[in-house]
Formats: structure tokens, C-alpha cells, sequence
């Protein structure tokens, strides 16, 4: 099902009740939307991509001109939330964890200089990764640019805690950290509004050097950013999204944070734990409340969805003197997410399970799309690569990263956006050639391009096969940048144009494609090949809506 | 009251209009609701699911703790068996029999559904014929639905607005045919059961 689909889901549902029926991603639309929001910035990744689409599908911020189209990539949408923070507006970006590893020199940057306008970074992290290369934790990031983080533990509190973060950024001048993982991010649950803000009017800095990071000033203002940490604590303890609630029995006390909160809840009927629980969604993490607990209590539970990054603060190096149970001593898994089930057996309380799944059930992993214009740019590339040893393919992250599964079998490489022209350039300038890169248009403009222009100035031997099917489809069929722009943009950068070569992937080009294929890879400078076809999913998209026929079940 | 239910299928059957039908009626009945989806790389034909939580009470967890399920629901046999850990002991697994195969290991079907077989409570259809009969392919999804609303502890009438209301949009042709198609699974349920 299309994102597009899922947000009229929504409002078919929100029209018949008080309360809204909100995915995790919609309620902090929502609750951007109220709180006067005036720009969303970001660029698709799952599971954040829900909070920009149900910004740029609502009438309310259309009615409203809240800016929201897709930026080219993670740092220059955090860049320009920045910029519009300095206008000061209130500004939301959003990307999925690995999105803030892209944008993170203007992210901790932007802890430096602060915020104007209330300013929040909505980072969606993944645990299990059910969708991503790895489950960072995105709190790390937070206590990294020493700025206020929050983690909501429902939809309910995801969108209270947006509505505060704007009055806590404006109010601290500092760029606001908003964690999320998957669950929350795609379950809905019902959601009360608050009253609606007005957007702020343009207003500068009053400190016009804020935003001016040199060394001499620099230093002053991470002098300030120190002297800040107490307020922010202050924050944390004051603020009433951290809780202590006490319990009578003091042999143990837990440390509850995010959603796993609501797993603790789940083993407890009557949600009333007998220990002393300290329920943890804002950072810098409370320490009075953390104090208390450990005063009280012989021992320490640390729930974390995540890293294990209270459980470490709390332990130290030798974790002397006090008994702290959690990931690191196999109390709860190391890696993965966290479930009612494995709470459940980190309190002794009784697990359940049901059947086994019987052995003939086999993996059904996901696959490209019959028709998908992928398919024969990987027949082509095989058949053209034939006659070389294997190991030089280079691809990047898409739905052409299938490539890797059979019965392709495609690609060698998939490490980060934009690393497929990098490393096939890396390779071939130490002997690999020919050494080719697959990349998708949207990954292209998102961190290709600097790549290529690497390539161009070093003449390195390598063909980049940039497959366009004109939209950003890995995540639900997003604009692409890079629509209409690619040719240019590679004679921009320096390649040649002979040996930009475009093919159509379709069966019955198969032949010709291959030929054209085979002979860039002869050439021993920087080729492009570009392989443009619609992705199916959007052109089938795309003939309904034209032909205003709706389907008849979603 | 509470219902746990866990949704299966593979990636573009659309089994969210089924969470959608069963999620309206809930909240339209005071109910409270959690419902998760799982989006992303799942969806290009490999297994999905998703998760409805009902309950008179606040519900905690957006996850449904594994062996504690009241209901699978599935649009596609194999998948059925997928989430079985999940599914309470006296829970109920409701399946269309209609397999996808669009995986090459995929084992026969007639081992599939011996194992569905041996589950206790268990209702298994070809929604996509059931669809057909009443002239609407394209309605399988509201004939399991049909088929799962004896054990939902839903007015049936209630389910029969959600309907409406979500496919009003389309026309009265289509509210129709959904309608009977849900009818249509629900009678085959209530005879296999009584
Ligand atoms: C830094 C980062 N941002 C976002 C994502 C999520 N993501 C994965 S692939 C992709 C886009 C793929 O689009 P394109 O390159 O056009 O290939 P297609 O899927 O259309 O084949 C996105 C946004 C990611 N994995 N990493
Ligand atoms: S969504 Fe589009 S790009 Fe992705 S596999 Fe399907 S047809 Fe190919």
C-alpha cells in the first residue's frame, strides 16, 4: 500500500471520531502543524517518511503555507530547517537514523549555534532494522551535540512532546533532538489535539553573531553551550514527561525508557508495577531521579529500547557498588528490539508462546516488482559483465539494492547512500577495472554527485549505471531531485557526453543495451550509463489517478 | 474486552482495508485501538503483517506479546502458519486457502493447509472464489473479514457502517458488493463453527 493511500486511511478514520487515529509519524505532523509550524524539511527514509507526507497531504498547513516539499538529502534539509530557525520560524526536519549521520556536521553544529525560531530534529530509529543497514541509536547523536532529547513512549506523548519542544527550543535557544523507533513511528492510536498556534513573524537574532561559528567565537559559545547543560537538566527534571512512580518493593528498581515503557505496562494488568519505576522520555537523563531510585532500591533494571546508553552511564567503567541488570550482563538481548515477552523475562514473570512455526513455512523476502525497469538493467549489466572475473559491482541503497538477492545476484557492495560511485572509484584507481556503479536517481542526487565529480577530476576507469525510473521508490514513490536533471548534471560535473549514454530497460532492448553496456566498459575513463524507465508502482499510480478510477480495495 | 488480532499477508494485498473496517468499528464503538503496520522493504511482495489491538481498557503495547493473540487473520495460507508462536491456545486462525507463489521453494499446498488442518480453531476458505460467487473479485478481503466477524465481539451491524462508510466514496456498487462479500465469509464461518 502507497503512502498516499495511508494518509486518506487517516482521515477517512479521524472523520468519525473526536479523537484522531494517528500513526507515531502523523501525530508529530499533527502536532507541528498546531503548534505553528511554518517549514518541514527532510528527506525519505523509513520510518519518518509518514511525518513530512502527512504535512504535504493536509489541507490544514496547506491553508496555513507550511512549506514542505523534499530536500535533496538529510544535511541540506537539516540546513535549511536551520535557516528558516534563524528567520525565526519554527522549523521541523525529519530523517531516519542513518539520515542523521548525513546531516550530522550541520546537526552538532547547530547545538553550537543554537536555535531562534523553536527548531526540532525528528530522527526515526529502527531497532531489528527492519528496514535499514543498522539500529543506531539516535540518542547518542543528541548527548553528542549536547542539546535536549526526547523520547516519546506513545503517540499521545509524541505529539504532546512536539507541541512542548517548540516552547522548549524558543525558550533555551537550542535545536530540540525528537527520538522515535519503528513501532511508535508506524502504530496508531488514538490522539487529543491542542489549541493551534499562530506561526512566529520573521524576527533575526537578537545576538546577530550567534550563528557565526568562527574559532573566537566559536569558543565562547561552547562556553555557553556547557553552561547551558544545567537548564537543560533543569528541563528534564521539571518538565513532568520523566516520572518517578514509587513502588513498594524496593529489592528492585527499574529504569524504563521510550516505548519500552509501554512493554513494562503490558505485563501488569492493573499497569501497577510493585518496584519503583523510573520512567524516562526526556534527556539529559533526570539525575536526581536516577539518584533516588538507586538510594532506594538494591538493585536496577534498565529497560532500553536501543543501545544500552543509561545502562553504560549508570555501570561505569568497573560498575562498582551497585547491581544494574539490563543488556549488558545477558539480562535482556544485546541487539534487536525490545518486546513484552523479553520484559517479561527480565522480571521472572511467566512467558508465553504459542505454536511453533511448522518447518515448511519458507522465507518469502521482498523482491523487484514484476515489470520493474530494474530487472533488465541487471540482465543487461550480468550478461555485459560476463567475460570479467566477479566482485566489481558497486551498488547503493533502493529498491535495485535487490540486485544482491537471487536470481540476480547483481552487486558486490551496499554500504551507505551514495558510497556505490565512491568505492567503484576507490577500487578502480588501486587496479580493479573495469569497476562499475549502480546507483538510483534519487540516491544520486541525494550523494552521488560529489562522488561523481571525484571521479571526473581523478579520470578514474569506471561506468556508473545511474538507474532512473524517475522517483524515489525504495520508500513509497517519492519526487526524485534528480527527475529531468540528470544528463546535465553529469556534463556539469565534467563527463564526457559520448560517453553518456541513456538505454531504454525493456526485454526487447536487451541486446542493444548489452552492446552499449560492454563497449563503456572498454572506455577507461568515467562513463555513465542511465537506464530510464518509470518505476511501475508510480506509473500505475499515476494511470488511476489520471483515469480517476479507484480501486476497489485499497 | 479485549481482541488481539494479527493480520497476514503479502506485500500488496491490501490487508490494510481490512485493519481499516475492523479499526472504525472499534473506535466508533467507544473501543480503544492500537494498530501497527509494518512498511517499508517488506512491501515489494515479501510477507507483511500487521497488528489490531481492541480493548475496553487503555491498551500498553503497541506489539501484541507473542502466545497471546486472539486471532490470525490471513489472505494467504502459508502466511497464516507464519505467525503461529503468536496466536493464544485458544485462539483462532482464519485463512483464505488461495495461495501466492511467487516464491520458487514455495512447499505444496496440500501440506500447507494439512498443517492449518491440525491447528484446534480454525476456519479455513477460498475467499477468492466466495469473492467471485458474489461478483466481486476484487472482495476477498471483506469475505475474510466476513469470516472473522463472529470472533471479533463486534456488532455485526456496526462493521456493516464501517463498511459504508469507508467505501461510500466509491458508490453505492462497490458499499454493495463489500457487503455481501462480508455477509458471504460470515455464513461460511458461523456454519463451520456451529
Ligand atoms: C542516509 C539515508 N537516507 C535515506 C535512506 C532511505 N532510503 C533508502 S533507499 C532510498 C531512495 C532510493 O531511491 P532511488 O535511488 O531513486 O532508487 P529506487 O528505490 O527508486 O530504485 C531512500 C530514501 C537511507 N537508507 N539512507
Ligand atoms: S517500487 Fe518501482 S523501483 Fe521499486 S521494485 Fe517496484 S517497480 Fe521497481
Amino acid at each position: 500500500m502507497t503512502s498516499i493511500s495511508r494518509s486518506k486511511l487517516t482521515n477517512k478514520l479521524q472523520f468519525h471520531t473526536q479523537k484522531l487515529l494517528l500513526l507515531g509519524d502523523e501525530a508529530i505532523a499533527q502536532a507541528a502543524i498546531d503548534a505553528g509550524l511554518s517549514g518541514i524539511f527532510a528527506y525519505p527514509g523509513t520510518p519518518s517518511t509518514e511525518i513530512t507526507e502527512y504535512v504535504q497531504h493536509s489541507q490544514e498547513a496547506s491553508d496555513k503555507n507550511i512549506r514542505s516539499a523534499w530536500s535533496a538529502n538529510e544535511k541540506t534539509a537539516m540546513e535549511a530547517a536551520l535557516g528558516a530557525s534563524y528567520a525565526g520560524k519554527r522549523a521541523m526536519v525529519c530523517m531516519k537514523h542513518v539520515g542523521l549521520n548525513v546531516a550530522a556536521d550541520a546537526f552538532v553544529n547547530a547545538g553550537m549555534t543554537g536555535a531562534n525560531g523553536g527548531l526540532i530534529v525528528v530522527s526515526a530509529d529502527d531497532p531489528s532494522m527492519h528496514s535499514s543497514q543498522n539500529e543506531q541509536d539516535s540518542r547518542f547523536y543528541g548527548k553528542f551535540a549536547m542539546i535536549p532529547t526526547l523520547e516519546p513512549s506513545n503517540q499521545q506523548e509524541a505529539y504532546d512532546m512536539v507541541y512542548y519542544g517548540f516552547e522548549l527550543s524558543e525558550k533555551l535557544k537550542t535545536p530540540v533532538l525528537l527520538r522515535i523507533t519503528t513501532r511508535l513511528a508506524h502504530s496508531r492510536a488514538g490522539v487529543v489535539r491542542k489549541a493551534e498556534l499562530q506561526q512566529n513573524k520573521l524576527h533575526l537574532p537578537t545576538n546577530p553573531k550567534q550563528f557565526i561559528l568562527l574559532p573566537a567565537i566559536a569558543r565562547k559559545r561552547y562556553k555557553g553551550l556547557i553552561d547551558n547543560q544545567a537548564q537543560f537538566m533543569e528541563a528534564s527534571e521539571s518538565s513532568g514527561f520523566n516520572k518517578y512512580i514509587d513502588g513498594d518493593d524496593k529489592s528492585l528498581g527499574i529504569i524504563v525508557s521510550g516505548i519500552a515503557y509501554n512493554y513494562l505496562m503490558e505485563n501488569y494488568s492493573d499497569r501497577k508495577v510493585p518496584y519503583p519505576v523510573l520512567k524516562i522520555t526526556q534527556y539529559p537523563t533526570p539525575l536526581s531521579f536516577i539518584k533516588k531510585l538507586v538510594d532506594a532500591c538494591d538493585e536496577i533494571l534498565i529497560l532500553e529500547e536501543g543501545y544500552p546508553m543509561i545502562e553504560e552511564n549508570l555501570k561505569g567503567y568497573l560498575s562498582i557498588g551497585l547491581k544494574v541488570k539490563g543488556r549488558l550482563d545477558g539480562t535482556l538481548p544485546r541487539d534487536g528490539e525490545l518486546n513484552p515477552n523479553l520484559v517479561a523475562k527480565a522480571l521472572g514473570l511467566e512467558d508465553t508462546r504459542g505454536q511453533d512455526i511448522p518447518d515448511l513455512v519458507v522465507d518469502r523476502p521482498p523482491s523487484l516488482c514484476v515489470g520493474c525497469s530494474h530487472i533488465d538493467a541487471y540482465n543487461a549489466l550480468n550478461e555485459a559483465l560476463s567475460i570479467y572475473s566477479g566482485g566489481r559491482v558497486f551498488s547503493d541503497i533502493g529498491c535495485y539494492t535487490l540486485g544482491a538477492l537471487e536470481p540476480f545476484n547483481a552487486i558486490n557492495t551496499c554500504v551507505d547512500m551514495g558510497a556505490s560511485i565512491t568505492m567503484a572509484k576507490g577500487a578502480a584507481d588501486v587496479g580493479l577495472v573495469p569497476a562499475v556503479a549502480v546507483i538510483g536517481d534519487s540516491t544520486f542526487t541525494h550523494s552521488g554527485m560529489t562522488g561523481l565529480l571525484d571521479a571526473v577530476n581523478d579520470n578514474s576507469p569506471i561506468t556508473i549505471i545511474i538507474a532512473d525510473n524517475s522517483t524515489t521508490g525504495m520508500t513509497g514513490g517519492q519526487k526524485s531531485s534528480a527527475t529531468g536533471k540528470i544528463e546535465a548534471i553529469c556534463i556539469g560535473l565534467g563527463v564526457e557526453e559520448e560517453h553518456i549514454r541513456v538505454i531504454k530497460p525493456l526485454v526487447k532492448f536487451h541486446e542493444e543495451n548489452t552492446n552499449i553496456i560492454k563497449e563503456e566498459l572498454n572506455y577507461k575513463g568515467v562513463s555513465v550509463i542511465i537506464p530510464r524507465r518509470e518505476c511501475i508502482q508510480t506509473l500505475s499510480k499515476r494511470m488511476r489517478q489520471k483515469a480517476r478510477v479507484t480501486p476497489l480495495v485499497e | 474486552m479485549k481482541k488481539d488480532i494479527i493480520l497476514a499477508g503479502v506485500g500488496g494485498q491490501g490487508i490494510l482495508s481490512i485493519a481499516a473496517s475492523i479499526g472504525l468499528t472499534a473506535v466508533d464503538a467507544g473501543l480503544f485501538l492500537k494498530q501497527a503496520e509494518v512498511h517499508g522493504m517488506s512491501q515489494r511482495g515479501g510477507d507483511v503483517h500487521s497488528t489490531l489491538r481492541l480493548s475496553d481498557k487503555e491498551i500498553a503495547s503497541d506489539l501484541i506479546p507473542i502466545g497471546k493473540a486472539d486471532l490470525i487473520l490471513s489472505v494467504e495460507p502459508m502466511e497464516s502458519l507464519r505467525y503461529l508462536p503468536m496466536l493464544s491456545p485458544d485462539g483462532w486462525l482464519i485463512t483464505n486457502t488461495t495461495a501466492i507463489e511467487n516464491i520458487p521453494n514455495y512447499p505444496g499446498i496440500d501440506e500447507v493447509m494439512a498443517e492449518i488442518e491440525k491447528i484446534p480453531n480454525h476456519i479455513a476458505l477460498d475467499a477468492e472464489e466466495v469473492a467471485i460467487e458474489v461478483g466481486s473479485s476484487r472482495s476477498a478481503n471483506m469475505v475474510i473479514l466476513g469470516a472473522a466477524s463472529p470472533f471479533l465481539d463486534l456488532k455485526v451491524e456496526d462493521l456493516e457502517n464501517s463498511i459504508r462508510k469507508l467505501f461510500s466514496r466509491k458508490g453505492e456498487k462497490v458499499v454493495d458488493l463489500n457487503l455481501q462479500a462480508m455477509h458471504a465469509g460470515r455464513k461460511i464461518a458461523l456454519d463451520k463453527v456451529s
